[in-house]
């Protein structure tokens, strides 16, 4: 009775789903069920896990086959749901964005002030992964070129605050700048020999970079003060006014807000300008974008330096927000969140970014009984996402050309 | 002239199990075009079933050199059958996805398994036993080499061997060759694609662990983050032989495992790996086909 292609019966779904129950319980013995001391030579068994693995395998394995076998059955709905028809009003009607924004913007304005402080530091946190994945945003969202070694702009900003501050004393103010040119230039001078590269070949470069980043500011002694790191770094000031301390985290606050602000600004500007579309152009098909006469070298470029300055400069923010930096901030797994803050918001979607950098960070912070298995979710949904949703959370829109009003008219539901 | 024959020797052990995991990586990359970041975690998953049986072999009460080989066979077992789930449920679905989405999904996969051995297991160094014995005629030659590397370049040697031969003279090496040329053309002739690729993933995983457990009984501790680097390393020596071929990963596991011996003997322990990553960053500049690998051109 059901459709064609997916005709299974209850038995089979039930069989099935067995197999696949017994095929973990095997596949997950040694290393859930037994656990060794190799030093005292004791062995525990823990059965229980069998069972565990056993019971949600299956029952995962047969709500998916239930699932699979109800949707093979009924026709696809033509008619959209009640969500997606409120969704797409409200992302057409004019009327209601200016009250969301400003209940939004009462809502970020006040923030510091109704939570407590350990909160707002959380926040800011948050905001500086905003930015970090939307400038990680225009190097793989808008240009397609897959960065592994994101991490390596935001120790450079980082540590020529720190280091910039600790030898010579120079202010926030005035790194802010220079660890985001620092990083730009450092961008640069790893877009120069990977330009030939793509794809695959790219990520592994970017990611061998990352590396020896990390690893020369661990064991460069007496350049970075190796793995014990820079303590002591000054929090931004304000023409000299002395804050304490929980004014000093509302001001870093707002001051995330302002730079989270300016880079979807600019962002936004830069996706719709000549060099954005030329990014999306190189992302879609490199050949063809260059037979367009793109310059491809320059395009790349500017993706890698634009992407590193913004990395640079929340890295300097990191460093006065912390007050305390070492090489352990910034391990290929930094990167790897990033990334699927990317990822998970839709790849070149802005409001993606936003929301998925909000989800990824600040989840984990208020599910603190889930501690330790988050990097094991983290990871899961990486996989689960790429199977299920590869186009993310906010599917980016493409641009369109639209004809000129008087036929669009005519169509107008 | 000891010092460098050691260091020689030393490069070469390390080579060879670059070699066995690199393998897994050149050949999954040349059947379906994708960086397995997963693999690295074969390998320790590998180490770590290896580990776990060997202890419970030792309660067990057997003795040295069946506890040796069977724990390798569980490693083995197990390693290929974490491949093969590994393949069918991040890598399948995504079979005809842009190329960005299995490579994530690869990462996420990686960054899954390194922290279910965390949970599972410790996150603290465990003491891996000495597996390989001892044996009396290299006694003359222990300040140039001990027995647990000769064991290791053996054993490599011999797994190549009967890597190419299965790879040049079966029924699955050939359909292998098939796929990794032209996938559906290999369907159209009748080749079981998905098949085959799940076999490519359970060899590949199968001498990942192999690779696992010699190192690890050969450096004597293992933990849940050994994966990772050793990924990387390993991918670098498929890339720097070429990526895809077979004696490339072999030549270049050697390669790398010269060079790193070499610069860690004569110039400094403390950056290691930056060599390592150095190599691989010139080398996809100066020569992104790899030592034996073949330029292509993309056509329009």
């Amino acid at each position: 009775m059901a459709g064609s292609g997916s005709g299974k019966s209850h038995g089979e779904i039930l069989r099935h789903s067995l197999s696949i129950a017994l095929w973990f319980v095997f596949l997950t013995f040694p290393i859930l069920v037994i656990r060794i001391n190799p030093v005292e030579q004791i062995i525990v068994w823990r059965w229980h896990n069998m069972a565990m693995v056993g019971l949600g395998s299956f029952f995962l394995a047969l709500a998916g086959g239930i699932y699979l076998k109800k949707r093979g059955a009924a026709p696809p709905s033509l008619v959209p749901g009640r969500f997606a028809v409120f969704r797409k009003r409200f992302y057409e009607e004019p009327l209601l964005h200016g009250p969301v924004l400003a209940l939004c913007a009462l809502f970020v304005f006040v923030f510091p002030h109704i939570f407590s402080s350990y909160q707002t530091n959380i926040m800011t946190t948050a905001l500086i992964y905003v930015v970090l994945g939307l400038g990680l945003n225009i190097v793989v969202g808008l240009a397609g070129l897959l960065d592994l070694g994101y991490v390596a702009f935001y120790a450079v900003g980082a540590y020529s605050y720190a280091l910039l501050n600790h030898h010579f004393g120079l202010g926030f103010w005035t790194v802010l700048p220079v660890g985001a040119g620092l990083a730009a230039v450092f961008g640069i001078l790893l877009g120069f020999p990977v330009l030939r590269l793509r794809g695959d070949y790219l990520a592994i470069v970017t990611l061998g970079f990352g590396e020896i980043i990390r690893l020369i500011l661990e064991n460069w002694n007496d350049f970075s003060f190796g793995p014990s790191g820079i303590a002591n770094i000054p929090r931004p000031g304000l023409f000299g006014v002395e804050m304490s301390l929980e004014a000093s985290t509302n001001y870093l606050y707002y001051l995330m807000i302002g730079l989270v602000l300016g880079t979807i600004f600019v962002v936004n500007r830069l996706q719709n300008s000549r060099i954005g579309r030329a990014w999306i152009a190189l992302r879609e098909d490199e050949i063809a974008c260059q037979a367009m006469g793109i310059d491809k070298t320059a395009t790349k470029l500017a993706a890698f330096a634009l992407g590193a300055f913004w990395a640079g400069m929340v890295g300097v923010i990191f460093a006065a927000k912390t007050t305390f930096i070492n090489p352990a901030s910034f391990t290929f797994l930094e990167s790897a969140i990033i990334l699927s803050i990317v990822v998970l918001g839709g790849m070149g979607s802005i409001v993606g970014v936003v929301i998925a950098a909000m989800v990824l960070i600040l989840l984990p912070e208020y599910l603190r009984a889930f501690a330790e298995f988050r990097m094991l979710l983290f990871g899961a949904v990486l996989v689960v996402m790429m199977v299920f949703r590869p186009q993310g959370l906010i599917r980016s829109t493409k641009r369109r050309y639209r004809l000129p009003v008087k036929t669009a008219h005519g169509h107008r539901g | 002239m000891d010092y460098f024959l050691e260091l020689f020797l030393g490069g070469l052990t390390r080579g060879s199990i670059y070699a066995l995991i690199a393998l897994g990586y050149t050949m999954v990359y040349g059947i379906i075009g994708l960086i397995n970041f997963a693999h690295g975690e074969i390998y320790m998953i590998g180490a770590f079933t290896g580990l776990i049986a060997a202890s419970v072999l030792t309660l067990l009460g057997l003795n040295g050199s069946a506890i040796l080989v069977l724990a390798s066979l569980a490693a083995i077992v197990y390693a290929a059958a974490y491949g093969y789930t590994i393949e069918r449920v991040a890598y399948r679905p995504l079979r005809n996805a842009p190329r960005l989405s299995p490579l994530i999904s690869a990462i996420g996969m990686s960054i899954f398994l390194q922290n279910y051995v965390l949970l599972a297991q410790t996150s603290d160094f465990l003491p891996f036993p000495s597996l390989i014995p001892e044996f009396a005629f290299i006694e003359p030659y222990a300040h140039i080499i001990g027995s647990s590397e000769v064991v290791i370049l053996l054993v490599t040697a011999v797994a190549m061997v009967l890597l190419t031969l299965i790879i040049k003279y079966t029924r699955v090496g050939r359909a292998m060759r098939a796929t990794a040329q032209d996938k559906e053309m290999a369907m159209l002739v009748g080749v079981d694609v998905n098949r085959i690729i799940s076999t490519t993933f359970v060899i590949g995983s199968g001498l990942a662990a192999l690779g696992g457990i010699l190192i690890a009984s050969h450096i004597g501790q293992i933990n849940f983050s050994i994966g990772f680097v050793a990924g990387i390393k390993a991918f670098t020596a498929a890339v720097l032989g070429g990526i895809g071929s077979i004696p490339g990963a072999v030549l270049g596991g050697f390669v790398l495992g010269c060079t790193e011996s070499f610069a860690t003997g004569y110039v400094s322990s403390d950056y290691e790996d930056v060599f390592a990553f150095s190599l691989l960053v010139l080398i996809l500049i100066f020569r992104p086909a790899g030592i034996l690998g073949r330029s292509s051109t993309e056509k329009v």
